[in-house]
């Protein structure tokens, strides 16, 4: 059977809404170098390299090969694999089963993103149906406008509970050097903010930015020869819907739900707000901050807004959620889910910062993109 | 090391303006490929999609097959390059332990596509696009490179075609079957010189589709003549600027085809290697790849291939399926060379079956001039 993984580097570009020092290339090379220095190895230790983005975004076709300067992967197994907004998910697991399966040592994963260079909101309208849907779900707001809507009617959550989350999330990326968007926010600012498609407010969405990441996974003889405290992959579960819009649950996220129950299974975990330390997750809008967390067995359907106004997914709540800033102060979409990995590996490696949570020992990472498609990733400092 | 076999394979027929969708074309053949296992979709429980988003001129491209690769409530992925790089992914995710039966599925419609434009876009977007540059006119490139170093002349690299279409008048699924002379392709129109028409291979739509399964669920699933294992694989990069690299220097294919013969036992490849579907976009590359893979020394490809060594009867068949000159669906290719390989080793190739195929190779590119190689190895 397969091998037992551990992350042992990471590496990140510091994000801007525009790096205009750096080309893509130069982006890459910059979490590439860094990740490298994370886990105190040079490319040489590198046996093969995954990436991941989305062509149209930058109108780069064969990214794979156009970055092998950047990669270090010149004279290296490298490949692509993309799966639009979870790409970054996608980069990691795929760095994951390269060295679960025995084939590979040393792993790096790499996603990475150049929006001040690109028409991301075109792009994205392109992924829908083109006779059906694409007019009425142009781009990335509407549908999460919609989701939220209807889960304000259902149960009673309001415009303020996903400001508390926008809020929770932009104080937090104050601890995070890396973070884009780095602003002290209160509820009553986002609530004030400009509506960019009802209920979602300009600060409860996320940015573009330009950026990337790196993440090393080596199997479980070499992490725990390169890594003193590696974080272990206890498992890896991708989850997705149907092809049209208008054929997806609106009020609850079954990919999620799916995808979370199996990883859970997996991990043996059977109460997640309480076993979890920390988590990383991908919520492109604070709206999905308040949703999905029932979708995630934090709670039944429909709780959610009480644990938000609690403050149970604060830095000193029970369950702190996104100490990085998350998906709303940082989104370079090829490495937005990546990202999360990264950052959910540095909690468990105790390597976080200033955003480090106290003694994490399980941690989970998601990943959403179009079509909601649900990854989840779940580290731990044990061995699996 | 557990080991992964392929247990069932299909193809659609090669064809150019295939009215059918993406989605119909992938239902079709990852239908057929769980019939020809003979299982069920509910025994699948992963599916590795091959698409690219510049083919398809959608975002997200693979969103638009998945519900008809049965993907639906299950763990897919996507990779973007060609099919034996998605066949390499299927099997390292059931290698890992996190999954059994799986599917790889890649589809192509060049009909539907700007060859010239989506090819223009892999190169570098601040200078040499602007050149115009693309996969032919990259390739004539790598053609004169290779004619230069060696003394190869034009003729030699029209053989390859011909050959090629020849075998392909035993393919029904193919798209161009012809039988041509060195003449015919000499008077072809010149499309970048030296390539000439019959040199490239031709816009094709198409689809193809793979069941991987590990050791004991294949045992249990299908019987010995299904089985198809992989033996061995290897994938490597060179450098992404043409100018970087020595364009008639395949020190990437001869990285990944170390690596292949190393994990499959090949000491001596032209000796245990019984048939090889190669990469064959444009005729030259059949010769220089050959080399790259050691079936003969550097510069002695097109040598070999005139005394017949690699025609149908020779001593080792090359592209017996009529190759990528006779139908290339880009994405689509490696795994249509990996069927064919699997069809080969159950002696399941009708009339292009090239005699007892114990061993087979399967090789893919990604990137232009072959910057990147996957190899396979496989055998009964």
């Amino acid at each position: 059977m397969g091998k037992r993984v551990g992350i042992i580097g990471v590496g990140q570009t510091h994000h801007a809404a525009k790096r205009l020092d750096a080309s893509g290339v130069e982006l890459i090379a910059e979490a590439v170098t860094r990740a490298l220095d994370d886990a105190e190895l040079t490319i040489k230790d590198i046996d093969a390299i995954v990436i991941g983005n989305m062509d149209h975004f930058e109108n780069i076709n064969y990214v794979d090969m156009w970055a092998v300067d950047g990669l270090g992967a010149f004279m290296k197994p490298v490949f692509k694999v993309t799966t639009g907004g979870t790409t970054g998910t996608t980069v990691g697991a795929c760095g994951y089963y390269h060295c679960a399966s025995g084939l590979f040592d040393v792993v790096m994963a790499v996603g990475w993103e150049k929006n001040s260079e690109s028409d991301t909101q075109a792009a994205i309208a392109t992924c829908s149906n083109p006779t059906l849907e694409r007019d009425f779900f142009a781009g990335a707001i509407g549908p999460l406008a919609t989701e939220y809507s209807m889960y304000m009617k259902a149960y009673g959550a309001t415009e303020e509970d996903a400001a508390i989350v926008a809020a929770r999330d932009r104080n937090n990326a104050l601890n995070n050097p890396y973070a884009h968007s780095r602003q002290a926010v209160t509820v009553e600012d986002v609530l004030k903010s400009p509506m960019l498609s009802y209920p979602i407010k300009f600060l409860d969405m996320c940015p573009r930015s330009d950026g990337a990441c790196a993440v090393i996974f080596a199997v479980e003889e070499k992490a725990k020869k390169l890594c003193p405290r590696p974080a272990w992959v206890h498992a890896s579960v991708v989850r997705h819907d149907y092809t049209h819009f208008g054929d997806l649950e609106w009020t609850f996220m079954p990919t999620l739900e799916r995808a979370s129950a199996e990883a859970y299974k997996l991990a043996g975990i059977t109460n997640p707000l309480k076993e979890f330390d920390v988590a990383e997750l991908y919520l492109p809008a604070s709206t999905c901050g308040v949703k999905w967390m029932d979708s995630l067995w934090f709670c039944d359907h429909g709780e959610a807004p009480k644990l938000v106004r609690k403050g149970t997914f604060h830095m000193d709540g029970e369950l702190p959620i996104n100490p990085s800033g998350g998906v709303i102060s940082t989104n370079p979409i090829g490495a937005t889910a990546l990202i999360r990995i990264g950052e959910a590996a540095w909690q468990v490696m105790g390597k976080a910062g200033a955003r480090q949570v106290e003694n994490v020992k399980l941690a989970l990472a998601t990943g959403f993109g179009g079509c909601s498609w649900s990854d989840v990733m779940i580290l731990g400092a044990e061995l699996p | 090391m557990e080991k992964v076999a392929i247990i069932g394979v299909a193809q659609s027929k090669y064809e150019q303006n295939k009215p059918e969708t993406f989605a119909e074309m992938v239902y079709d053949v990852t239908r057929r490929a769980l019939e020809d296992a003979g299982i069920t979709k509910d025994e699948v429980d992963n599916v590795v999609s091959v698409s690219s988003d510049f083919w398809d001129g959608r975002t997200i491209s693979s969103m638009a097959i998945q519900d008809s690769a049965c993907a639906y409530g299950k763990d897919i992925t996507t990779v973007e390059g060609d099919g034996t790089f998605g066949c390499l992914y299927g099997m390292m995710r059931i290698l890992s332990g996190s999954f059994g039966v799986t599917i790889v599925v890649a589809h192509h419609k060049g009909t539907e596509s700007n060859m010239n434009g989506i090819t223009n876009c892999a190169f570098d977007p601040l200078v040499e696009r602007k050149l115009g540059i693309d996969a032919v006119s990259s390739a004539a490139l790598q053609a004169r490179r290779y004619m230069t170093k060696y003394a190869l002349k034009e003729e030699q690299f029209a053989l390859v075609s011909v050959k090629n279409h020849g075998n392909a008048m035993r393919n029904p699924l193919a798209l161009f079957p012809m039988e041509i002379t060195v003449e015919d392709v000499m008077n072809s129109r010149r499309i970048a010189d030296p390539l000439k028409l019959l040199d490239c291979s031709p816009v094709t739509d198409g689809a193809a589709a793979l069941v991987l399964a590990a050791e004991r669920q294949a045992k249990k699933l299908s019987t010995r003549k299904k089985r198809v294992w992989l033996l061995g694989v290897g994938h490597c990069s060179d450098a992404y600027r043409l100018g970087d690299r020595d364009l008639a220097d395949t020190r990437a294919l001869k990285a990944a085809a170390k690596r292949a013969y190393a994990m499959a036992g090949i000491v001596d490849p032209l000796k245990e290697i019984d048939v090889a579907e190669v990469y064959d976009a444009f005729s030259y590359m059949e010769p220089l790849w050959l080399e790259g893979l050691g079936f003969c020394e550097d510069g002695m490809g097109c040598e070999y291939l005139e005394r017949g060594y690699f025609n149908f009867d020779g001593k080792l068949p090359v592209n017996p399926s009529g190759g990528r000159l006779s139908a290339n669906p880009v994405q689509v290719a490696g795994l249509a060379e990996l069927a064919e390989c699997v069809l080969q080793i159950r002696g399941e190739a009708g009339e292009r079956q090239v005699g007892e195929v114990n061993v087979a190779l399967a090789h893919g590119i990604n990137g232009m001039c072959g910057q990147s190689h996957c190899v396979w190895i496989l055998g009964r």
